[in-house]
């Protein structure tokens, strides 16, 4: 079997909030660049169906010469190799897609694509279906579990708005994982000093025989969102006077 | 602008953010479409005409009682197809997210994903979005037909129903298309829970119930049944077991929209505040009157929650009349 993951460098979420709109606009950034916190839950996904189910994970990522930084921590954490996509052009969800889906061909043994929920910095949550249209795979998203593999055909639990869905499919598929499939695993030491000197290979567009689609959605107009106007009323009092005044001012609010 | 609206069900019942959806469209034209796919959905069908769809296509059959990624896409662009509509408006969430990519990127259509708003500018959508999750706004705009956006849940007034409302209804024939997918189990959350992103009010609690986490969350849900208000949490009350994922509100949790957000033991990490942070009033009950949550905060007790949770459930009781 082979899992290939999709990983995007992403901004630590704590710093998510130092972002100016500037920086948004240029996409150069000046905060610490981890890995996309969903993805190393699909890290860990990969990672848990090499061990269960044998095989070799792979990480690729579409992205500039710095993404190189998160795929070393792919294999830190346990991945078997490391490919950087890589590719400076703007491309919107359809072109990562594309560059995404090259790469998975590229392989040519992938069973199982895994991906994480959505991007921290993006937010759009759209590639995991369009690689998989690209591929014409079957797409499972919100997967919690993966139940069973084999034989061509894969079985898992997904979180679907209210309900948990037990859904049957054949690979090669597509899977999005939400962070229920597992905490990441911290690297250990051994695989953090291997991370560290492996060459890790990189394609472009041309390797790749593809030339990713121009970008159909445009962003533009990047602002900060109006600030809260939250200066803090406080309830003071016994616990029973200071609730009775919270729930009059509610009332008042018409929020109950 | 013709508009189709996607009214999203499940077993029968209409996923109610769908409302949002065909509200949005039809505060932007005259000319609003809708689509419902399902199974038993005859009462939908009727309330989509009642909130204001001109013409309702309609594919009723045992094999679309449940979302199905390739049978509804068909179905969905046959219907586009009949209705020859410029723009396709889904609600945000799980499967309409998904059909929206799935029917984009086949089209070569840009999506505006998640929208806060839309306009129309120059006979196109134009939608605001948040990016950096939600720390930084943009206008989007995209290229290709149908025009294709998926709205925000809660960020949309819903499609009021009309008393002289009328519509077509246009029996479709479900798309003749093989699915690779077999649902083998479902198995639903209990009736009367409330869905977090669909809450108009959300009671939550963080890492401040440690000493009795059981007895913490229960005090919680009684707050939160005597306000018909959805239980959340921090992903630290999560990952200390307290409660399930679900419930979890944030960057790796859902990300809620409700006119009231109650904050129980939760500092208010900015991660936390990534999922909770454009509810319309929050209230933090914290115990340290230096919780970042408090400068987020319109109204506040600094206390126990052990104490003050409880007084707040009798006050509502009584002033609510429960
Ligand atoms: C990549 C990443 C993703 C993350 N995603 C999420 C996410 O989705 N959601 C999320 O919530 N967090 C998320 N976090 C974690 C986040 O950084 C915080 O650690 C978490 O939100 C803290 O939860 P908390 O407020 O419950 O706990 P704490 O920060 O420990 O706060 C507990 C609060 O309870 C108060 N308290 C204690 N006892 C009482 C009492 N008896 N009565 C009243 N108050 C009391 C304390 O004063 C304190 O303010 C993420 C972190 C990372 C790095
Ligand atoms: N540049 C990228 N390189 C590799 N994978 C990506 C990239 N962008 C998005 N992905 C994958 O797609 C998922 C959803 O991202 P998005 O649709 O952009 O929110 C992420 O969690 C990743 O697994």
């Amino acid at each position: 079997m082979r899992y290939l993951v999709c990983i995007k460098q992403t901004p630590d979420t704590a710093e998510l909030p130092k972002i100016s709109p500037e920086e948004a606009a240029s996409g150069k950034l000046s905060v610490n660049l981890v890995v996309n916190p969903w993805d190393e839950h699909a890290i860990e996904a990969g990672l848990q169906l090499m061990e269960n189910y044998g095989g070799t994970t792979g990480a690729v990522t579409v992205g500039d010469e710095n993404a190189i930084d998160a795929l070393r921590s792919a294999l830190a954490m346990g991945c078997k190799d490391a490919t950087l996509v890589k590719h400076t052009d703007e491309v919107d969800a359809w072109g990562v897609a594309e560059l995404l889906a090259a790469a998975v061909k590229h392989d040519g043994q992938v069973d199982v694509v895994l991906t994480g929920q959505m991007t921290v910095d993006g937010n759009s949550g759209l590639v995991p279906v369009a690689l998989a249209r690209k591929l014409g795979w079957p797409v499972l998203t919100s997967v919690a579990k993966v139940v069973e593999l084999g034989d061509g055909q894969i079985t898992v639990e997904r979180v679907v708005g209210q309900s948990r869905l037990t859904v049957q499919t054949s690979t090669p598929v597509v899977l999005s994982v939400i962070k229920e499939i597992g905490e990441p695993r911290y690297p250990t030491f051994i695989n953090i000093r291997k991370a560290a000197r492996v060459k890790i290979p990189e394609l472009t567009a041309a390797d790749l025989g593809v030339e990713p689609p121009a970008p159909v959605i445009h962003m533009s107009n990047f602002r900060k969102p109006p600030a809260r106007d939250a200066q803090v009323k406080l309830f003071e009092g016994t616990p029973q006077e200071a609730a009775a005044a919270l729930i009059d001012a509610l009332l008042e609010e018409k929020v109950l | 602008m013709k508009f189709l609206v996607y009214i999203e069900t499940d077993m029968g019942d209409v996923v109610a953010s769908s409302w949002e959806a065909l509200g949005a469209a039809r505060s932007l034209s005259e000319d609003v479409e809708a689509v419902v796919i399902g199974d038993k959905i005859s009462a939908v069908v009727e309330e989509t005409i009642q909130r204001g769809a001109k013409k309702v296509y309609v594919v009723e059959d045992e094999t679309r009682a449940m979302f199905d990624l390739e049978r509804h896409l068909a179905d969905v662009k046959q219907a586009l197809a009949a209705s020859g509509a410029d723009a396709f408006l889904a609600s945000h969430t799980n499967n309409g997210r998904d059909l929206a990519a799935a029917l984009g990127v086949e089209q070569g259509a840009g999506v505006i994903a998640d929208a806060l708003a839309l306009e129309l500018e120059d006979g196109r959508l134009k939608g605001v979005r948040g990016v950096y999750s939600g720390n930084i706004l943009v206008d989007v705009t995209i290229d290709g037909t149908p025009q294709i956006a998926t709205l925000r849940p809660r960020a949309f007034a819903p499609a009021e129903k009309m008393a002289d409302a009328s519509g077509d209804v246009v029996l479709q024939d479900p798309a003749d298309v093989d699915s690779p997918y077999l649902i083998q189990e479902v198995q639903r959350a209990e009736k009367g829970e409330i869905s977090l992103t669909e809450a108009s009010i959300i009671v939550s609690g963080g890492r401040g119930v440690a000493k009795d986490p059981e007895l913490g969350f229960d005090l919680i849900r009684e707050l939160a049944s005597v306000l018909g208000a959805a239980v959340g949490a921090s992903r630290a009350a999560v990952d200390a077991g307290y409660i399930s994922y679900d419930h979890q509100v944030g960057q790796t949790g859902k990300v809620v929209r409700p006119d009231l957000y109650i904050a129980c033991g939760i500092s208010g990490a900015v991660q936390h505040l990534a999922g909770m942070g454009s509810s319309k009033i929050i209230v933090a009950i914290n115990k340290d009157p230096e919780a970042p949550i408090f400068s987020v905060a319109n109204y506040g007790i600094v206390g126990d929650l052990f104490e003050v949770v409880p007084a707040l459930t009798e006050a509502a009781r009584e002033k609510l009349n429960k």
